[in-house]
């Protein structure tokens, strides 16, 4: 049974050979491994619910020499919503693409993408993580060019640049740590990594790396174009997964490998890029012109308020009170995912059926797809951070702790973030309600209007009711040492 | 499981179910909608109705749920919620049925239905919340439940409306969003408690208490639509007649009230409140709100515009006794809460059935209007003398004890002469309307002699409601001293507010 972690980086692997082999099945291929994916990361959750953190070594190598994966309840957390957003997108992709040979491109390397993330989220040593970061961001780039176009093929190009700088950096800064402790096991790491000049030169390294691929202001520049130009699938997983695994490998630096050599300083530092981007993102989506580019510069802002809890979680001591604004990080991270993947799909649709997704022509496109416009409203209350969704109990959390431990910047940055957030939210909501022909009146497809139904409902209401399951899943982690 | 547990759940429940399936109804199945609709509502007051019967013999009620470490849902009946929680299902029930007849055969039913169903539900949660985490909840759901409901016309003014509405709600439920929060952090989970609690807390630093009382009360005042707070009422008229009906009896302008009143009571409690210093400069601006609200009144000719001037002014008289230290004069506020409401709405029916069957927006237009709709002119003219102050309606006893309360508390100097220059003022919005409606003959060609359709003077579904709610607006006056009476359990409420 322990060996649930390595079915969920098996499985989308050998979907994805078997798509290369029978293109002309591909889509249920894909299908049927997105389902299996998600119950065996059910299942493993529950596993490490029951059980505590999971450690598997391959091929029964000592960690050290082998390979091993470890899905502890963080890891455990994120997989469950990537596996979930994945089937729920892949879903939508068997009714996205109409041309055939586009389809036959699109599940090799989505599986690929899956398999990929879902190591890395189970990497227990850093050259492994470094292999999976080059891979998913390579695959990630594929897909994003999938639309062909030269909009498409430029953006990709310039995210493929991006990647391959920012794994360079984490490259360096992984070979300097195994120079200096001649490990690269994280469990061990732990243990001896101190405060010195060689560990902060590969933190520096690393985190550079990882600033650059979770698009945290202001290296942001490649995010908006690369996700909104890619297919919608696409753009749901790149926005809601991808740029989330980077957020993910910096929390697991900051507050458990490194943490004893970072100063609260350096995490004041990205708490202030995190409230530049929350300002600038938002404020951008308010200005875009379309909606999938809204999505994008929604999702800058976004990760910027992933970045403030660093500073908070830094500042308090540990024990109840900073488990959680844990809790309330990933709350954050995994509203967001289910929201902006439901968005992206939703502006899909809707650019499917109008031909094109200007926020200032979307006039009648409430009476044309009913559905599709509850979906963006649901996942807007989310983004805005409005009850039910998950993202008002953890922005609550968020200010909650930045009142409790004195950084009152914080603050208004939230307050602002968030109106600016309702308000480019209730503009393209404005004009959908709004007089207009609207979209073609299509028949109605469930296979894509559906998938965002779910994705929007999880975000804002099982994730707002259920969230006290969240803290309760967290609350055995034991990442979090006490602050310097 | 047992009734305490899931009472209050049920009567929220109630209404967000029929609500959510509504959603999914096609257009014309009206006779099911109507029918969910009307069961939803009565179910409700029949729940209602027992929940009553328990608090007045003590049971205690209350639904609990953890979302989140330190932040409880939770759904409480006090004497307080259950003044407003009958308040809001009375009225829910009238305005469902004259909604059902004022939209009849009009477009996007199912949607109106839906959101309407959620703007009561908010509602109600707002009356049962029983600490301020879940307050801040159902007060952000009844803004985004009320946005649709403003725009529902769809035309450029509804929709502007509602937009300049949003902005201010959203803008409001931010700053009662960090005030919530801020007090949490510094005193833990508060659950709404009579005599309030922070007196009782150790160690709170005055100044920051100071502070958040000013953002709380700021983020309610632009639901109460306190001055300056009060720009978003007159432009969100545009709603249909039933929206402005709601809108302004029991849901968003009442809700801020309400607000206002759990946290001077229940959070901060009266006394300690008073001892901050942080009564008067409430009592101030409500006492400015009533006489701006009333002044700008008397210029408005479209008839909801000065309804909605009115309300601004009225309901601030909800502030006022909140804000004067006094058992009387707290009856007086609560009391008001119950009153304001019946007396608008009724007001507001009369309105949208003037508009309705007669094409009637304008006082200017209204000329001989009473002969042609007595029944409706009958339920105006009494909700209108009742917000004058004149005995037996309902306004009188709120006013009468505002005034008694002023005195009690040594408060006369001022207070009295905004109740007298307000009550004069009321009677020169209000009279002239009258008069014109009784005794101008209508001139020859204009809406006012239009024939008859029916039998009746409009819809039935039109005529009734406002009739009703005036009756209730009567009753409540006349009956003020009988058990049960809004007064007499105001009155309740004040006795374990004030804990000597």
């Amino acid at each position: 049974m322990n060996s649930l972690p390595v079915w969920l980086v098996v499985l989308p692997l050998a979907a994805a050979l078997l798509a290369v082999v029978m293109p002309a099945r591909s889509a249920w291929i894909g299908v049927l491994a997105g389902i299996a994916t998600f119950l065996v990361a059910i299942g493993m959750a529950w596993q490490v619910a029951e059980t505590g953190t999971l450690i598997h070594a391959l091929g029964g190598w000592d960690p050290g020499l082998g390979i091993a994966l470890r899905a502890d309840p963080l890891s455990a957390a994120l997989l469950v919503m990537s596996t979930l957003v994945a089937l729920a997108s892949g879903w939508y992709a068997t009714g996205y693409f109409t041309d055939k040979d586009q389809q036959a491109r699109f599940w090799p390397l989505w599986l690929l993408l899956l398999s990929a993330l879902h190591a890395m989220l189970l990497s227990a040593d850093l050259f492994n993580l470094y292999v999976t970061l080059e891979l998913l961001g390579l695959s990630a780039v594929a897909l994003a060019a999938l639309g062909g176009g030269r909009a498409a093929v430029a953006a990709a190009l310039r995210y493929l640049t991006v990647g391959l700088i920012g794994s360079l950096a984490f490259l360096a800064g992984v070979a300097l740590i195994y120079a200096r402790y001649g490990s690269l096991d994280m469990l061990f790491l732990a243990r001896v990594i101190g405060p010195e000049p060689a560990t902060w030169l590969a933190l520096g390294l690393m985190t550079a790396g990882l600033l650059l691929k979770s698009a945290l202001f202001p290296l942001h520049f490649w995010l908006p174009p690369a996700h909104a130009n890619a297919p919608a699938p696409v753009s749901a997983a790149l926005s809601a997964l991808v740029v989330k695994a980077a957020v993910y490998l910096m929390i697991r630096l900051w507050l458990d490998l490194f943490a004893p050599a970072v100063s609260p300083d350096l995490a004041w530092l990205l708490g202030l890029l995190g409230a530049a981007a929350v300002l600038w993102g938002s404020w951008q989506a308010l200005r875009a012109q379309r909606l999938k580019l809204l999505a994008a510069y929604s999702t800058v802002a976004q990760l910027g308020y992933l970045f403030i809890f660093f500073p908070l979680l830094m500042a308090l001591p540990a024990g109840a009170a900073r488990e959680t604004a844990f809790g309330g990080l990933v709350l954050m991270a995994l509203t967001h995912g289910f929201a902006k993947s439901a968005l992206f799909l939703a502006a899909g649709v809707i650019q499917q059926r109008a031909g094109h997704d200007r926020i200032e022509e979307l006039g009648g496109t409430a009476r044309a797809l009913p559905v599709t416009t509850f979906t963006v409203a649901l996942a807007g209350i989310a983004l805005i951070g409005l009850p039910p969704s998950g993202a008002f109990l953890a922005k609550w959390q968020l200010l909650s702790s930045a009142i409790a431990v004195g950084q009152w910047l914080w603050v208004p940055v939230v307050a602002v973030g968030s109106l600016i957030a309702a308000a480019y939210v209730f503009r393209v909501l404005g004009y959908a309600f709004g007089p207009g022909e609207g979209a073609r009146k299509a028949l109605s497809d469930g296979r894509e209007e559906l998938p965002a139904l779910l994705l929007a409902s999880v975000a804002t209401a099982v994730l707002g009711l259920g969230a006290a399951a969240v803290w309760q899943f967290l609350a055995p982690m034991a990442l979090l040492p006490g602050a310097s | 499981m047992n009734m305490e547990f899931w009472l209050p759940a049920l009567i929220v429940l109630s209404s967000l179910l029929p609500g959510l399936v509504i959603f999914l109804l096609r257009e014309e199945q009206h006779r099911f909608r109507t029918t969910l609709n009307l069961v939803g509502a009565m179910v409700k007051l029949l729940l209602v109705g027992l929940m009553i019967w328990g608090v007045f013999h003590e049971r205690v009620f209350e639904t609990r749920w953890t979302l989140a470490p330190g932040l409880d849902l939770v759904l409480h009946a006090d004497e307080l919620s259950v003044l407003f929680v009958t308040l809001s299902t009375l009225l829910w029930l009238v305005t469902t049925v004259y909604a059902i007849g004022y939209l009849e055969n009009t477009p996007h039913r199912s949607r109106f239905f839906g959101f309407f169903s959620l703007c009561v539900t908010a509602t109600v949660g707002l009356a049962l919340a029983g600490n301020l985490f879940t307050f801040v909840i159902f007060y952000e759901m009844l803004t985004l439940a009320t946005y649709p409901l403003v725009a529902h016309k769809g035309t450029p003014e509804a929709v502007r409306g509602a937009r300049i509405y949003l902005s201010y709600t959203l803008g409001g439920g931010m700053l009662l969003l960090v005030g919530a929060i801020w007090l949490q952090t510094i005193a833990g989970p508060l659950d709404f408690s009579q005599g309030g609690i922070l007196g009782d807390i150790e160690g709170l630093d005055p100044a920051a208490l100071s502070w958040i009382f000013l953002l709380l009360i700021t983020g309610l005042g632009v639901k109460a639509a306190l001055v300056p707070l009060h720009g978003w009422l007159p432009q969100a008229m545009v709603a249909p007649a039933p929206v402005s009906a709601l809108l302004h009896a029991v849901a968003v302008v009442k809700a801020g009230a309400f607000g206002i009143v759990r946290i001077v009571y229940d959070v901060y409690g009266v006394e300690f409140a008073d001892s901050l210093n942080l009564l008067l400069p409430l009592g101030v601006v409500a006492a400015v709100t009533i006489i701006y609200g009333s002044v700008r009144a008397l210029s408005q000719d479209h008839l909801k515009k000065r309804l909605a001037y009115s309300t601004i002014s009225q309901v601030s008289y909800i502030a006022l006794g909140t804000a004067i230290v006094g058992p009387v004069a707290t009856v007086g506020g609560l009391v008001h809460l119950v009153h304001q409401g019946l007396m608008k709405i009724t007001l507001f029916f009369a309105a949208g059935n003037y508009a309705e069957t007669l094409g009637i927006h304008k006082v200017s237009e209204m000329n001989g209007v009473g002969r042609r709709m007595p029944g409706t002119t009958l339920a105006f003219t009494i909700g209108a003398l009742g917000m004058i102050g004149i005995p037996p309606v309902a306004g009188f006893v709120s006013k009468w004890f505002l005034g008694v309360g002023a005195i009690e508390a040594g408060a006369a100097a001022w207070i009295m002469p905004v109740l007298i220059a307000s009550s004069l003022l009321n009677a020169a919005y209000f009279l002239p309307i009258l008069y014109r409606a009784w005794f101008r003959d209508a001139e020859p060609g204009s809406a006012a002699m239009s024939p008859r359709k029916g039998s009746l003077e409009t819809h039935a579904f039109l005529l009734w409601p406002p009739v009703a709610t005036a009756a209730l607006a009567l009753a409540a006056g006349l009956f003020a001293a009988a058990p049960y009476s809004p007064l007499e359990w105001a009155e309740i409420i004040a006795v374990r507010e004030y804990r000597e």
